[in-house]
């Protein structure tokens, strides 16, 4: 077996200008060394900073905005590229080594036809003739399962969906044959119902031509799908390289275990109680001078103490849902019952005691913080607010608060930029507590987390529903949170709710076609779950 | 709190320079603003550090309170333009709906025309007195910084924890000022140098054109246009206030660049 | 073309009409807003109760404000813009000669200033953060806080005075041929570029790296082209629109310098006129030339965005 890509003993440092202060360099990655072979996929895996991208990204001796490789050895086809010159780079760029990145939307140049694009290096490193890098392409198209394959090279990037450039941009990537592809999270910018369809055509494709590929992810049960051999890195070292099905069902290390038993947290549904908190009846909002209904009719209740999961893709209408309940977006029929009292449409004409009782968590959490004020501020506040409470009484409170979400005092004073990413969602979690609150609405909170990190926080909601006995309505795209913490569940499609009911019901067959396409494009941690899905699809789809 | 670098600390002492002595010009000037006391155009001297101007008058003297003048009249117009200017962008941004959409399109009305060509129309009619033309030049640079506020204020309103704010039940006071405004302050407040050197600039070429400050009164843009002729004769007069008003803006940029660059960096705040 | 373009250009359009419109109301309102008499403050207080009713008959103050507006916009449209105060000249006329001095001295700025400032853009790029870059944004930074007229006379005082290549003022005549002319307008044409060229250069430097910066340069670049083939076939399609709008937007800017300019240099051209009747309050004269450079800010304002929306390739090539 001969070595197509070696690394060994790779450094790569990263060169951080501050706004203010001197600038300084830091080592992102520590000595990183592995090999592959011809035609096989190697998944690098990790959380953000581990430095995945950036050891991708080094197969093509490029660095990202300051980033350097400072040490080791990279080569290709037996070449150090790291030691080539511009030319030779130029040579290895596009020809041997080529590039998917994460968002295809910015990375085609707008002004261009797809199909230039796609047969440019072709082209300009004289491989073939610009009509067989055309016929080349739309063979490609066709692999990928592009609609139209003959014409759809003539559009704009702007003209197709984000699914389809994703594909198109995996063709321009195979068109010139490379030894080497880079997918550096190809899918994750996707709805999960357009993954699944994208993750196949990027699998065939490098099966039938053969390519090797290091596809670049966060996300295990993903890559466990398309690649033979998985790397986990951590902080920039290495932390264990196998076989696939070694790494998903026997991992030898810690860490690797906790990233293969991610999202497996089992939480037992309540039984309904006979006093719903809320009771949305037949909502339907239209946003300001638009004509269409973004939500309609929607009929769902949430029981004291419990979760109710909205459920849903982009543009599915689940946060609009968000937006009526916190009166944000009065409705143009139906109302929202609270507690027992219907509550007013408008924010403005909420009185203090529902707006106390009816709390919100947001999904980006660094923006749900005023960046000027302190920890101690941003909990103070609601305390003061909505209890009156001052000084010392105050102070007692908020690191109660603060040890609820097991912080600890020593935060108060921190600012939210001096927090990581969960430590922020946390603050956010003993705000929304603060006010005694009868309901929280978590829109996506664990959503821009890592998985290790959101299981933390998805215990630590767990937990306090059952201190405090406060209810969610936990809005999300993602199922796996979905089964972690939700007694009943919303399945919002195209502004309605499809399926509705107990978490047992709606997870449970007979299904109906948009919960069952939803349900089975959600990646398993288990080898060959792409193959069976897509055999199963095709079997139905031929039974009809 | 790290340190001041160079340049900012450049700025910093002739900025200071400059309005200590417009603050005490009285008291440091050697001769009266309008004391004839030497030939005219006479060089620099011991006597006459900078010359004589035109008539005769000393021009160090003339400088000292003409920049007091000069200062005066930008610093008022600044503060003029600067709190309507601000006021008028939060209100339209918080208030939001038809208050925004007029007050917007108003702006958008008064920047179709440049402002010194509007600022001659209106000098054209009204009397120049030191009030009318702070007024003036105050009122037109306000659509600027309201430009400048609302833009930057709309930026944080729609931040989610202005949001949260707002579904706190929060007024607007508490929204306006401890939400919106410690995050806008910062490129606000290097928009007030900017702004305070384009006063410096404008009323000077006002002056300058014969349409700011009044003889006797002086200014620096006022003893260019006293000591232009003398250029043709080689004497450089009409340049030391030249230099004066060039050095003073260049100073007050480094100024509010660190200003700029120093509060974005604190505490990772915009 | 695409529906899509003709509809927003036509929109941007009217848009700008109805500014036009709009300024000229603003500018008739400006010459309105004096609390007491026009005819008064015009002749002073010193001017007798007949002069004073006859000023005001020949500026047709009896009538209503609103119906003067009318008559005003209603004369300018057709070529008519009054008749000056001070010499009882017609405007149209003496404007006319004026208004082509002034487009030829702008017109020769814009030649000079707008490649340079692209060129120098560029540079600065090419050498970000490096001392080229530096240098032109310190003197970049010079220009800026230095106003007009004392550039205009520091150029007098080296080239005039100190060189003595060139006479101190700029006087052109009918009858001087193209080389004369240039040769005259020399000095406020170096000064106008200096004014001009400082934000040019700096907004073409911020449209370029915004460009440079784009995920898609780097898929141009991790395609292995060469530098030339990224810069000319992926930068330069994309940084075209923001540059010509930096380009219009600095000669709108490019209209205020004049007036400065040409009363520096003592240049027969608009803004020497604008100024001279300013001081002499003839309101009719100074009317008239507000509209016009207000006209001529806002066809130029207009232009530069009715460029970007036929750059934007979204807008050209719609769904």
């Amino acid at each position: 077996m001969t070595d197509l890509l070696k690394v060994r003993n790779l450094k790569i440092g990263a060169h951080v200008v501050p706004p203010q202060g001197k600038p300084f360099d830091i080592e992102i990655v520590h000595g990183v060394s592995f090999d592959l072979a011809k035609g096989r996929v190697l998944g690098l895996i990790g959380e953000s900073g581990a430095g995945k991208s950036t050891i991708g990204l080094s197969a093509l001796a490029y660095g990202r905005g300051g980033v350097e490789i400072t040490g080791g050895e990279v080569s290709i086809n037996g070449r150090d590229i790291l030691k080539g010159s511009l030319g030779d780079l130029r040579k290895l760029r596009g020809h041997e080594v080529t590039y998917v990145s994460q968002s295809a939307a910015a990375s085609f140049n707008p002004s261009k036809r797809l199909m230039d694009q796609v047969v440019e290096t072709c082209v300009r490193h004289k491989l073939c003739s610009r009509s067989e890098a055309e016929a080349r392409a739309v063979t490609l198209f066709e692999k990928l399962g592009l609609p139209d394959p003959q014409n759809i090279g003539s559009r704009y990037p702007h003209q197709v969906s984000g699914g389809q450039l994703q594909r198109i941009m995996t063709a321009m990537a195979l068109c010139p044959q490379p030894d080497l592809v880079i997918f550096d999270e190809p899918t994750t910018a996707l709805d999960v119902t357009t993954q699944i369809d994208v993750l196949a055509a990027i699998k065939d494709a490098i099966h039938d031509t053969g390519v090797a590929a290091l596809y670049i992810t966060h996300d295990l049960a993903v890559v466990a799908q398309v690649s033979d051999e998985i790397m986990v890195l951590q902080h920039g070292n290495t932390v264990e390289h196998g076989e696939t099905g070694q790494i998903i069902n026997r991992p030898k290390e810690d860490y690797t275990r906790a990233l293969v038993s991610v999202r497996s947290i089992e939480h037992e549904e309540k039984a309904p109680t006979d006093a719903p908190v809320l009771k949305i009846e037949n909502i339907c909002a239209r946003y300001p001078g638009l004509s269409a209904d973004v939500v309609k009719n929607i009929d769902v209740e949430l029981h004291a103490g419990q979760t109710l999961a909205v459920v849903g893709e982009s543009g599915s209408g689940k946060s609009t849902l968000a937006r009526v309940i916190t009166g944000l977006l009065p409705p143009h029929t139906g109302k929202v019952i609270f507690d027992g009292r219907p509550l007013s449409a408008e924010l403005a004409e909420r009185s203090k005691e529902d707006l106390r009782e009816l709390q919100m968590i947001y999904q980006m959490a660094d923006v749900a913080m005023n960046p000027r004020q302190t920890v101690a501020g941003i909990i103070g506040r609601p305390l003061e607010f909505y209890f009156g409470l001052k000084g010392a009484a105050r102070d007692k409170r908020v690191n109660e608060l603060l040890e609820e979400i097991e912080l600890g005092p020593e935060f108060r004073d921190r600012y939210p930029a001096e927090l990581s990413g969960g430590q922020k969602q946390r603050v956010c979690i003993a705000r929304a507590l603060a006010a005694k609150p009868k309901l929280i609405i978590c829109d996506e909170v664990t959503s821009a987390l890592d998985p290790l990190v959101a299981d933390g926080i998805l215990k630590l909601l767990l937990n306090l529903q059952k201190i405090e006995g406060v209810s969610f309505l936990f809005i999300t795209h993602d199922l796996a949170t979905v089964k972690a913490i939700s007694d009943s569940i919303a399945v919002m499609y195209q502004g309605e709710v499809v399926r509705y009911g107990a978490k047992s019901k709606v997870l449970a067959p007979p299904f109906d076609d948009y919960t069952d396409l939803l349900l089975s494009s959600v990646p398993e941690m288990k080898l060959g779950w792409l193959e069976d899905v897509l055999a199963h699809r095709k079997m139905e789809s031929a039974g009809n | 709190m790290s340190r001041i670098p160079t340049s900012a600390l450049i700025g910093l002492v002739f900025t200071s320079a400059y309005f200590l002595a417009a603050l005490f010009a009285p008291l440091i000037a050697p001769y009266e603003l309008g004391a004839i006391v030497g030939d005219v155009w006479e060089p620099m001297s011991s006597e006459h550090w900078l010359g004589t101007d035109g008539i005769g008058r000393d021009l160090l003297s003339r400088m000292i309170h003409g920049g007091r003048t000069t200062i005066f009249v930008a610093s008022a117009a600044t503060i003029l333009s600067f709190t309507l200017g601000s006021t008028l962008a939060l209100t339209a941004v918080v208030v939001g709906g038809w208050v925004d959409m007029l007050l917007s399109r108003f702006i958008d009305l008064i920047m179709s025309i440049p402002t010194l060509i509007f600022s001659l129309v209106v000098l054209s009619v009204v009397p120049v007195t030191l009030p009318v033309l702070i007024l003036v030049m105050g009122l037109l640079d306000t659509t600027r910084v309201y430009r400048l506020a609302r833009a930057v204020a709309q930026d944080v309103n729609v931040m989610d924890y202005v949001e949260a704010a707002r579904l706190r039940g929060e007024g607007t006071r508490w929204i306006v000022f401890r939400e919106i405004l410690p995050n806008t302050l910062s490129p606000l407040v290097a928009e007030l140098g900017l702004r305070f050197i384009f006063m410096v600039l404008f009323v000077s070429t006002l002056s300058f054109l014969g349409l700011g400050i009044q003889p006797p009164a002086a200014d620096w843009g006022g003893i260019v246009k006293e000591n232009k002729e003398g250029i043709v004769y080689g004497i450089p007069a009409a340049l030391v206030p030249a230099f004066a008003i060039a050095s003073l803006a260049i100073s007050v940029n480094l100024v509010a660049d660190w200003v700029l660059s120093r509060t974005t960096s604190l505490k990772g705040g915009r | 073309m695409s529906f899509l373009v003709v509809k927003l250009v036509s929109q941007r359009i009217a848009l700008g009409l109805m500014l036009l419109l709009a300024a000229s109301a603003l500018i008739f309102v400006g010459t309105q807003m004096l609390p007491g008499d026009v005819a008064q403050t015009i002749l002073g207080q010193t001017a007798t109760p007949e002069a004073l009713a006859n000023l005001r008959a020949e500026l047709g103050l009896n009538e209503p404000a609103l119906s003067r507006y009318f008559s005003w916009l209603g004369n300018a449209l057709q070529g008519d813009l009054g008749t000056a105060l001070t010499n009882g000249k017609d405007i149209a006329e003496s404007l006319s000669g004026r208004l082509g001095n002034t487009l030829f001295l702008a017109a020769c700025a814009a030649v000079v200033s707008i490649p340079l400032a692209i060129i120098l853009g560029l540079l600065a790029v090419r050498f970000r953060n490096r001392w080229p870059d530096k240098m032109i944004s310190a003197v970049t930074l010079a220009t800026i806080s230095v106003p007009e007229f004392i550039l205009g006379y520091l150029v007098m005082y080296l080239v005039a005075v100190k060189l003595r290549w060139l006479p101190s003022v700029s006087i052109v005549r009918p009858e001087m041929d193209f080389l004369d002319r240039i040769e005259a307008i020399a000095m406020p044409v170096i000064v106008l570029t200096f004014v001009v060229l400082a934000h040019m250069m700096r907004m073409t430097r911020a449209a370029i790296l915004n460009v440079m910066e784009s995920a898609y340069i780097e898929t141009a670049e991790l395609k292995g082209l060469s530098a030339f083939r990224v810069i000319a076939s992926h930068a330069m399609p994309n940084a075209i629109a923001p540059i010509v709008n930096v380009v219009m937007l600095n000669l709108a800017y490019l209209i205020v310098g004049v007036v400065v300019v040409e009363v520096v240099f003592v240049y027969p051209g608009m803004g020497q006129y604008l100024v001279d009747h300013v001081s002499k309050r003839d309101v009719p004269v100074v009317q008239a030339a507000g509209l016009i450079f207000a006209a001529v800010y806002i066809v130029l304002n207009t232009t530069a965005d009715i460029i970007a929306i036929l750059a934007n390739p979204r807008l050209r090539h719609p769904k």
